[in-house]
């Protein structure tokens, strides 16, 4: 800001500090909720401070569940089991086909191009039922690889890693073909450590993308041992009794939110600079 | 696209497109072909004989006042959400980049929202807002305000338009502020010469010189409105009371996996995979655009 | 036998544009070959094809004796060095030296051996961990020389290497590699845009214009005896004069307005106008000479002064360069000879050397 002007700059941190309080007011809740009994939480008004309940609750539902669904630990395990295949599944095949698209010219580079480009926006909502029914053909239901492999098929990753590489000076790969190094020495060698901060922002996207996954993991999972956190809520929503168990449910959204949180905040320089670079 | 210096062909590049082509093919180019094709099909209702229809099953789609009406509702609900989250972003965004102290900060409070699920998100706000017991909704009641989404549409409609927005806040925060912080310090410090108020020079230097990252994030929030969304309206009111928040995706996903009408549910898959093919040839243009900057 | 042999080299793109237009030099081993001339001359893809970074259209490359043609850059045994100098971002000093050597399997004692050496020559000693964004310019520079010299390759290429670095900088640098070239005397082949650059430093200089080498040869014999109106008035700063005369008594003299000038020696040449070229350094003040100047601008520089002038009577710009100060106003009028050996003929249409 040029001019110094005490009364607009306050202005402008009170309406950041407003914003701010309404952005975490529901995660403020959710803690609060997380840490009373349930029949806390039926009574009117609620509170808004912290109770004691909150190990308890934890310890709860990480044992045993809520209601009749599968302990929480295994549901943490399956997000996370899921999350790192989609990531690590999509970071491994976009940089290949990005490596492929930018330093090679072959035939029908342009064709593969298109056709990965066309899924880029098309989410798995979009195609859900034809999918559902090609995963459910190959046996693949109620497995991880049923949970991952479609979602791995979107173009967002290969399309970044596209704009990351387009950016390396030219320079570098002359500089290693007089040095001797073929094109999987290069990539190993060379372009993969340079492009270390794209695939690390691309590690957050993906990890968040994966593990918030709700609609596909609930068509094509059943067993109940396969089930993830964040569809879990549904259910647990639903639970037979007239008022849903609100600490329990409030104990398991926070469980859910917190690994991508801690995710985004802990490399969160890296992300802001990857979303903002290179999806643009 | 293919950089000046590159390396020759060979088996290699082939090597290296198949596996995400192979999963593109199995995955997405396969089941996307199955849904176009029965959608020109009709199927009796024994499931015995297949009857090829042209586009018969769309003309009648789009006479059933009742998908119209979803495609309409949709609309609007895409609409309010991206607004609602773009001006509330847009308002902080402006906010964090006048302000000298404090931008870092700012910005790990409100990327939170970004790492939460839809559907938690959903479950957030729907306990918030439950009607017996809801802390804003009893705060309503007490102010004389009935509040109840399970059986009041508009109120459901508010709610999931909230939800949805507030989780998209710390995305469009994020891209504006990386656009306004990569104007050049000289362009706002000309403005000041020239004697603009710092309301006059957000709106005449910022927010003009920022009109492409808007445009991005309008068509990114209108996407992640259409189809990122359900796990929210699936927790909160099931597309409910009386269809008052069922969108598009939704009714796909009602009618193929609760009603089991595949035919019918793959002539909705297909209108949706046009409309997403228009915004991203429209996004592709805009980033093309981008490009010659 | 010459060390690296260019046999009329072509360069055509794919979309038919044609860069080198058949190019042949024979240079000796221990060299320098300066490749110098405006942007888009075609010096850098030249120097490219001998580095195996572009594909020759037709001709023959060979070095140390080998058609190399078809070889792979890295088997070309060659080293580059590159204007933005191409260092590996995330290697340190030591990696950024030894990755070459290691791609060839060279063992690590011999690696660590060549490293320091070069290190040693270069005074990197202290860098050898950091990476390449802890280097300054110069250093960054010293490393890229230091990547190509590990290598012990038969020749070295440089392309536009100075032209990242400040002018004092580029001066000191330019002493380095000459020091350095001469010291291993391996053959070096270096493009700049630059020619005080390419002047001071080559032992031959190419100059290059749209693809065509408008000459070969060393720098005194370029600023002696340009053989074409583009190299006379490429070398030499300020850059030499041109006016159309008219070839009068068989050759043996030229009329320049009312004035002749006599030869020092006659001109056989078919055509009655020739462009007369002369240097601005060549250029004495003398009060019976038969040009007259007017004066349009003078710049005085402590030792020397430029003067830029007009032919008088006409438009046409001449430039004088003197070894000492001058209190000329403008519009006055300078009276100038130049000694007739000085003086530079080409044909009007040709732009080649007729005398």
């Amino acid at each position: 800001m040029i001019e110094n002007r005490p009364v607009s700059t306050f202005i402008s941190h009170a309406i950041l500090i407003a914003g701010i309080a309404i952005v975490i007011f529901p995660i403020w809740i959710t803690i609060v909720a997380a840490s009373h009994d349930a029949a806390r939480l039926l009574q009117v008004p609620l509170p808004l401070g912290l109770g004691d309940q909150f190990f308890d609750n934890l310890k709860y539902v990480l044992g045993k569940g809520v209601g009749d669904s599968a302990p929480l630990g295994l549901m943490l395990f399956n997000s996370l089991i899921m999350a790192l295949m989609i990531a690590f599944g999509k970071i491994a095949i976009s940089l290949l086909s990005a490596y492929a698209i930018v330093y090679f010219d072959f035939r029908f580079r342009m064709f593969f191009f298109w056709m990965i480009f066309i899924t880029l926006m098309l989410p798995v909502e979009v195609r859900i039922i034809p999918t559902y029914a090609v995963v459910a053909d190959l046996g693949m239901l109620d497995s991880y690889w049923g949970l991952t492999i479609p979602l791995i098929a979107s173009a967002t990753a290969t399309f970044m890693f596209r704009q990351t590489f387009l950016s390396v000076p030219d320079e570098l790969l002359e500089a290693a073909r007089i040095d001797g190094a073929g094109p999987m020495r290069f990539f190993f060698d060379i372009l993969l450590p340079v492009s270390r901060t794209s695939i690390a922002a691309m590690f957050v996207i993906l990890f968040i993308y994966g593990w918030n996954q709700y609609l596909w993991p609930l068509i094509v999972t059943t067993d109940k041992s396969m089930v993830t956190i964040v569809m879990s809520i549904k259910g647990m929503m639903e639970a037979l009794e007239e008022t849903p168990q609100w600490d329990y449910i409030m104990m398991t959204s926070l469980l859910a939110m917190i690994p991508p949180v801690i995710v985004v905040i802990l490399m969160q320089k890296i992300f802001v600079k990857g979303l903002t670079e290179t999806e643009k | 696209m293919l950089k000046q210096v590159h390396f020759k062909s060979s088996a290699l590049p082939y090597m290296l497109v198949a596996p995400q082509i192979i999963i593109t093919l199995v995955f997405f180019m396969w089941p996307a072909s199955q849904a176009i094709y029965q959608s020109l099909l009709i199927e009796d209702a024994f499931g015995g004989n297949t009857q090829f229809v042209w586009f018969d099953n769309f003309i009648e789609l789009f006479d059933d006042d009742h998908y119209v009406k979803t495609f309409v509702r949709t609309l609007f609900y895409s609409a309010m959400v991206a607004l609602l989250s773009l001006s509330v972003s847009l308002i902080l965004a402006a906010m964090a980049d006048r302000v000298i102290r404090g931008t870092g900060i700012y910005r790990t409070l409100l990327i939170w929202p970004y790492a939460v699920a839809p559907v938690i998100a959903g479950a957030l706000w729907a306990f918030l807002f439950y009607p017996t017991t809801g802390i804003i909704s009893t705060a309503l009641t007490k102010i004389g305000y009935e509040w109840n989404h399970q059986l009041n549409g508009n109120q459901a409609m508010f709610l999931v338009i909230i939800a949805a927005a507030w989780k998209q806040i710390s995305y469009n925060f994020l891209f504006f502020l990386a656009g306004m912080q990569a104007i050049p310090k000289s362009l706002i410090e000309a403005a000041a010469i020239d004697a603009a108020s710092p309301a006059k020079r957000f709106w005449t230097i910022i927010f003009p010189l920022i009109t492409p990252t808007t445009f991005f994030l309008l068509v990114v929030n209108i996407v992640y409105a259409f189809f990122e969304t359900f796990g929210i309206i699936h927790v909160v009111t099931k597309g409910g009371p009386a269809n008052a928040t069922e969108t598009l995706v939704y009714k796909v996903y009602k009618d193929g996996f609760i009603g089991l009408d595949l035919g019918g549910s793959s002539v909705q898959s297909v209108i949706l995979m046009v409309l997403v093919i228009a915004m991203t040839v429209f996004q592709f243009k805009f980033i093309e655009r981008k490009v010659e900057y | 036998m010459s060390h690296i042999q260019i046999k009329n080299i072509e360069k055509v793109y794919p979309n038919g544009y044609k860069a080198i237009h058949g190019i042949s030099v024979d240079i000796e081993e221990g060299e320098f070959i300066v490749l110098v001339g405006p942007s888009g001359c075609g010096k850098s893809t030249l120097l490219r094809m001998v580095a195996g970074l572009e594909t020759i259209t037709s001709g023959e490359v060979s070095i140390a004796g080998r058609k190399v043609n078809d070889l792979e850059p890295s088997q070309r045994d060659i080293a580059m060095v590159f204007q933005n100098y191409a260092l590996y971002p995330h290697m340190t000093v030591y990696k950024n030296m030894a990755y070459g050597l290691k791609n060839l399997k060279t063992p690590r004692d011999e690696i660590d051996r060549r490293v320091s050496e070069a290190a040693k020559l270069l005074e990197l000693e202290e860098l050898m961990q950091r990476k390449p964004k802890q280097l300054s310019g110069g250093q960054r520079q010293r490393v890229a020389m230091g990547r190509a010299i590990v290598r012990k390759p038969a020749a070295f290429l440089f392309d536009e290497p100075l032209s990242n670095l400040d002018a004092k900088l580029r001066v000191q640098m330019r002493l380095v590699i000459k020091n350095l070239q001469t010291r291993l005397g391996t053959t070096t082949l270096y493009v700049t845009h630059d020619q005080v650059e390419a002047m001071t430093m080559a032992d031959r200089l190419i100059i290059l214009k749209d693809g065509i080498a408008e000459q070969i040869g060393t720098p005194m014999t370029l600023y002696d005896k340009p053989q074409t109106r583009f190299v006379a008035g490429f070398i030499g700063s300020p850059a030499m004069n041109f006016i159309d005369v008219e070839l009068t008594d068989n050759g043996s003299s030229i009329k320049l307005g009312k004035n002749k000038i006599t030869l020092s020696e006659k001109l056989k040449h078919t055509a009655n106008i020739v462009t007369m070229g002369f240097r601005p350094e060549h250029i004495k003040l003398d009060e019976n000479g038969p040009i007259g100047l007017k004066v349009l601008l003078t710049e005085n520089l402590g030792a020397e002064s430029v003067i830029h002038a007009a032919l008088a009577g006409t438009d046409s710009p001449i430039t004088i360069r003197l070894n000492k100060r001058i209190n000329a106003k403008n519009g006055d009028i300078l009276k100038v000879s130049v000694e007739p050996k000085k003086l530079h003929f080409f044909d009007t249409q040709t732009n080649l050397r007729i005398n």
